[in-house]
């Protein structure tokens, strides 16, 4: 080093370096918090379409309104199941309960694993669309050529902004056999 | 005075021997100004490295079709294009212009941490060779973009990605280790009588700069750290079949992506603020509001990053929020502006190299601004957004913004570091064709981006010929005559008309205090500032 003893002023430089050094630690470590952050945010606010989890509530029936609720069921890239809503479309009214059917069948030969992701448009009506029962919430394991009928039970919220008159939910169903290998079911 | 290196002993001793000779010399030093030529050096080599990828570029763009290059390896180029200037070119060579500088601007021996230094720069070759290798890999090298949105950069990525992250990752740590001694050096080893509020610009800008590496560059660790878990350990932040969410990638690369814009800028910002005084024969005007704006400047940059992404559907407060937050970003920038502007005013100006890049980075910095003004308009971002408008704005900030600024702190301080004045002739051959290549080349992207052409594509239509032609004829010109820089700089170092301590006479600071070139060690004794 060519710096004399003097001028390097040694401890000093080393509380400093150690406090820079756990600033970067922090800032890394706030990297990954951005995470559980950006969800909280997205579910708070109802922002990116996301809708929150499983609901637990009531609410009286406003008869007076009507809200048209289409269904669009998509496959990600790479996944073979057909899938599809039994109905395309339903009108409610705010507050009541209704509930719909989807249907999924694996047309390969070997038992595959499947998660939905939903998504609601326009993403700012994703705050008052309450689902208390979904298949998103878990996955699902179908056998070869299983079909199966998936319920969604869902109340629009009385406090839907009056200008939104329609609102569409979209599933997403993504392969995720690789990720959860399914259990072949024992014979019956 | 041994001129054998004895590993891990450089320069111990009562007394500092000169360099040492043979290459060990550049490979053991712990000199501020050995390294920071070893990374000037460096910046330079990834800066034609990376021109010759935008030399690829542009010849496959000259005409619609597909002349001479597949797009997968185009995609390629654009993105170590990127990659290199970003990482490679701007952010050493600020970091060298650091190294040189800052110990003789506030009277200090060496850097504080001299080993580290050395340790910082050499992980720098490692990254961008590994960088580089991907190219030669199977699948090809990164060809995501410099920004390597997923699930671009994970699901669909070629293989080679990892050694992509792995680059990164060394870069970011030479980059903080880099920072962490900036902030060491100018809190703890200036010279008697050099308060914080008498430092020269430059090591103001670099300080903050400073803060803001440390700040950000471990969230960009962070982002790459989570595309390698998402690629390899089956976690699924960026996957939206496990639950995570691709745009939760956007906003967390764009938390790093925004300041770094800064980090390649404000630099340029203090060397320009020593640049003008000089050559105006003046100080310069509103020292203080300078570092003020300065501040300010790097606290907003932490709040815009969605500007980013007006059009992945966030609501509607939030485009509001970070249109008006940019838009304030106008301010502190305007006050700079001003101050240079107000430095010249009534001046006794001269015209010599550094100058005329300097005026050059006032004008064309601030025609980069008004394009960002016009982005940050979030209605307006929609049109605009992955077009070659954004493609203009950027070069518009960066090329006339960083790279005039590092060609104008070059030839400043080069007398300085060489001990010989360079060809002032070539010099200001090297400025006019820079300077007419550059406008050339990236002011017809702005018409393209208008009328709707969309930024990395190797093809266009037919009706963008025009444009296009003459942009690849003045980036041809701009690269090539870089090679121009590379012949003044190398004769300047081997001879020339012999420089006195302080070549300008209108310059002020303590580098001018010490014989050119500047001896092996400066300001053993510190200095007395008044």
């Amino acid at each position: 080093m060519a710096v004399p003893p003097s001028a390097n002023d040694g401890p000093r430089t080393r509380r400093l370096v150690v406090r820079l050094l756990l600033v970067v630690v922090a800032m890394f470590g706030f990297g990954f918090a951005l995470v559980p952050m950006y969800e909280v945010m997205c579910q708070a606010f109802g922002i990116n379409g996301k809708t929150a989890g499983a609901w637990q509530g009531a609410q009286s029936t406003d008869e007076a309104r009507e809200v048209r609720v289409q269904f669009l069921a998509t496959n990600a890239a790479g996944m073979v199941w057909e899938f599809a809503p039994l109905q395309g479309e339903v009108r409610v009214h705010p507050g009541a309960t209704e509930q719909v059917l989807f249907v999924a069948r694996n047309p390969t030969d070997r038992p595959m694993t499947a998660q939905a992701v939903p998504s609601v448009v326009p993403a700012r009506a994703a705050a008052w669309f309450h689902k208390t029962e979904c298949f998103c919430f878990t996955q699902q394991v179908l056998q070869p050529g299983e079909r199966i009928e998936m319920p969604l039970r869902f109340v629009v919220d009385r406090d839907l902004p009056a200008d939104i008159r329609q609102l569409t939910l979209a599933y997403t169903l993504f392969d995720i056999t690789a990720r959860q290998p399914p259990v072949a079911r024992v014979a019956q | 005075m041994s001129a054998v290196i004895e590993p891990g002993h450089v320069g111990h001793g009562e007394h500092h021997p000169g360099p040492a000779s043979g290459l060990m010399r550049w490979v053991l030093t712990t000199n501020h100004k050995d390294i920071g030529t070893l990374y000037l050096c460096f910046s330079f080599a990834a800066f034609l490295l990376g021109g010759s990828m935008a030399m690829v570029i542009r010849a496959e763009l000259f005409q619609p079709g597909l002349q001479i290059v597949q797009p997968e390896f185009f995609n390629q180029m654009t993105t170590m294009h990127g990659l290199m200037m970003v990482f490679g070119a701007v952010m050493p060579a600020f970091v060298g212009l650091a190294n040189w500088m800052i110990p003789l601007m506030i009277g200090a021996p060496d850097m504080a941490l001299p080993r580290m230094n050395n340790f910082s720069f050499w992980l720098l070759p490692a990254a961008f060779g590994l960088l580089i290798s991907t190219l030669f890999m199977r699948g090809g090298g990164p060809n995501f973009g410099w920004t390597f949105y997923a699930p671009l950069s994970t699901t669909y990525a070629p293989e080679s990605v990892t050694f992509f992250i792995f680059a990164i990752h060394l870069m970011g740590i030479s980059s903080i280790m880099g920072a962490i001694n900036v902030i060491a050096t100018v809190l703890n080893l200036r010279a008697p009588g050099m308060t914080l509020m008498k430092m020269p610009l430059f090591v103001w800008t670099w300080l903050i700069t400073a803060f803001l590496l440390i700040g950000v560059m471990p969230v960009l660790a962070g982002v790459v750290t989570m595309m390698l878990m998402d690629i390899h350990f089956g976690t699924s932040f960026f996957s939206a079949a496990g639950g995570g969410d691709p745009v939760l990638f956007q906003h967390v690369f764009w938390f790093f992506g925004h300041p770094e814009v800064y980090i390649m800028i404000l630099p340029a910002f203090g060397a320009i603020s020593s640049i003008i005084p000089t050559f105006s024969r003046k100080p310069l005007f509103g020292y203080t509001s300078m570092v003020y704006a300065t501040g300010a400047i790097a606290f907003l940059s932490f709040i815009v990053w969605a500007h980013h992404m007006f059009v992945v559907g966030i609501p509607l407060t939030g485009e509001l929020f970070f249109m008006y937050a940019t838009m304030l970003i106008a301010v502190p920038t305007g006050v700079k502006v001003f101050n240079w502007v107000s430095t010249m005013w009534r001046g006794s100006l001269t015209f010599e190299a550094p100058m005329m890049f300097a005026v050059a980075f006032v004008i064309l910095f601030t025609i980069g601004g008004f394009s960002g003004l016009m982005l940050a308009i979030a209605p307006a971002d929609f049109q605009y957004h992955d077009t070659y408008f954004v493609v203009a704005h950027f070069h518009y900030v960066l090329v006339p913004g960083a790279i005039f600024g590092i060609f104008a702190s070059a030839y400043y301080w080069l007398p300085k570091w060489t001990g010989h004045m360079y060809d002032q002739t070539l010099a200001k051959l090297h400025f006019w064709l820079s300077f007419v290549g550059m406008n050339l080349a990236f002011f017809p992207m702005h018409f393209l981006g208008l009328a709707g052409m969309p930024r990395r594509i190797p093809d266009y239509n037919l009706m963008f010929a025009n444009f296009n032609m003459l942009s690849s004829i003045g980036a041809f010109l701009f690269g090539a005559t870089q090679l121009l820089f590379l012949y003044i700089v190398v004769k300047c170092v081997r001879g020339g008309e012999p420089a006195p301590a302080k070549p300008w006479d209108g310059a002020d600071g303590l580098e001018w205090t010490v014989p050119s070139p500047a001896p092996y060690h400066t300001f053993q004794t510190p200095p007395e500032v008044r």
